[in-house]
């Protein structure tokens, strides 16, 4: 089939050879081995041209390659959870520089059922890498008959991207796993992998922190939740100018993830005002409102 | 930014690492363990640049596993620690450098404790006690002051405390928490885990 000979999958026997990180050569017999783009085929950036005859797939993806500019992660993406499960919340702005690129992006994309990536950094690294990984995830549950775990597919994720540390993005994941109860990890291209129970990336995180920090608890409702995520998000959004436009909202429990409505941030920031006139008329006095 | 430090008695090691995961300057995570047990009495410590941590130090531990299943022994301290050290030299002289600070404690059954030392630049010593990080600065002339190589294990404990309440004093980085491990010759024993509160 297709998918198999993209992946370089032959019939051979499950057992694995140790890997060691720099010897892993361009063997289709290993089960693991996955066709990665590697460095080399991106040209324009490539700073040594001593390697011009290698197998495809071998792991010379370790040249350096130089970036034309510093990339920054813009945006505010954050997951915690709770008792009811997992809240993923994002903003959708894609920023290129000082461009809103695309007001309406989706940084929150779903792997399977069980499974979100939330994405900050590179939007195209990241874009690839999830269609990577729902591939290997896939190919493992062909392969093994059940679905690899939260805790393998971060290991995964975070192997295949240190081999190509020179992309740039940060995930959260945020899983359910029916056997094991809530999980999310953050991974970064750096090679970090961290299990946790609140997170928050991108150029808006600490704003988002701030919100995040003081209320965030396992005995929270659904409701609750929600609120809170899209606060902080809206928080982070109203601060950070590389954050913005709606929120997106996932909420992920043993059944699987539900997705809300995505929710323009511009009417919560005229609710707020509102909300701060009428409780201003209140209290009977009038009120300066200072605008930034 | 992070702080491993070992102290090594007659017949014990003691270890503590900080327990905090940073990124930029945002801590991620609080309890973070940064201790890798490579078999029963050895223990890696491992800090340095984001991912080169955990995957050079899991690197190893599997590989230090693997020798115990091909050959039916597990290696001492002092050859897991030179392996360590050929193998980060190793990748120093390739195209994937990693950055890595170790401490390497250990107890064998014929040498004793041993402590190793080793830095990003693959240097290993065999020291009395250590320590890694910004927070070496401050408080290895506390343990140059107060160590003695027959130190009992509660003796080890306060002088470890003295260590952190000097970080928690001086240091302007907040390390709230810290985990301790004992090696000796049972095997690796968790103390609990120090928590220095308020400035003095």
């Amino acid at each position: 089939m297709a998918l198999q000979d993209v992946s370089g999958f032959q019939d051979t026997p499950m057992s694995h050879r140790w890997n060691t990180p720099a010897s892993l050569s361009g063997d289709g017999g290993v089960p693991l081995h996955f066709f990665i783009p590697t460095p080399q085929s991106s040209v324009p950036f490539r700073c040594d041209n001593r390697h011009t005859s290698l197998s495809s797939l071998s792991t010379s993806s370790s040249l350096p390659t130089r970036r034309p500019f510093p990339l920054s992660h813009g945006t505010t993406t954050l997951a915690f959870v709770f008792q009811g499960g997992v809240i993923a919340a994002a903003d959708t702005r894609a920023s290129c520089s000082g461009l809103v690129a695309c007001p309406t992006a989706q940084k929150i994309l779903p792997i399977h059922s069980h499974l979100l990536v939330t994405t900050s950094g590179s939007g195209a690294d990241c874009m690839l890498w999830e269609r990577i990984l729902a591939r290997e995830i896939r190919l493992y549950q062909l392969r093994h008959g059940r679905r690899l775990s939260i805790t393998g597919s971060a290991k995964l994720l975070s192997h295949m991207l240190t081999r190509h540390a020179v992309t740039d993005m940060d995930l959260t994941r945020s899983p359910v796993s029916d056997r094991c109860g809530p999980k999310l990890f953050y991974v970064c291209s750096d090679g970090t992998r961290l299990q946790g129970e609140l997170f928050s990336v991108g150029s808006g995180s600490p704003y988002a922190y701030g919100v995040l920090d003081g209320e965030v608890r396992w005995s929270l409702n659904e409701e609750e939740a929600i609120s809170l995520a899209r606060e902080a998000v809206y928080r982070a959004t109203h601060r950070d100018a590389y954050s913005g436009n709606c929120v997106d909202l996932f909420h992920i429990t043993a059944q699987g993830y539900c997705r809300r409505d995505r929710e323009d941030l511009r009417e919560e920031y005229h609710r707020e005002r509102e909300r701060v006139l009428k409780r201003g008329k209140e209290r009977g006095k009038k009120e300066k409102l200072i605008h930034v | 930014m992070e702080y491993l430090i070992g102290i090594q008695g007659q017949d014990f090691v003691l270890v503590a690492a900080d327990n905090i995961a940073a990124n930029s300057i945002i801590q991620m995570k609080q309890d973070q363990d940064k201790m890798f047990k490579l078999s029963d009495k050895i223990l890696l410590l491992c800090v340095g640049e984001a991912g080169d941590t955990v995957q050079f130090a899991e690197y190893i531990q599997k590989n230090i596993q693997l020798y115990k299943m091909r050959n039916g022994y597990e290696l001492s301290p002092k050859a897991a620690a030179n392996f360590t050290r050929k193998n980060l030299a190793d990748y120093l002289r390739s195209r994937t450098p990693y950055h890595v600070n170790l401490l390497l404690a250990g107890f064998d059954e014929t040498d004793g404790p041993g402590l190793y030392y080793m830095d990003h630049l693959s240097a290993l010593a065999k020291a009395p006690f250590a320590a890694h990080g910004y927070g070496a600065y401050l408080t290895l002339s506390i343990l140059d002051r107060y160590y003695r190589p027959d130190l009992t294990r509660d003796e080890a404990v306060d002088l470890l405390k003295k260590c952190i309440e000097e970080l928690n004093k001086r240091f302007i980085l907040n390390l709230p928490s810290f985990s301790v491990r004992l090696i000796d010759k049972e095997g690796i024993h968790d103390l609990e885990k120090l928590m220095p509160v308020g400035a003095k």
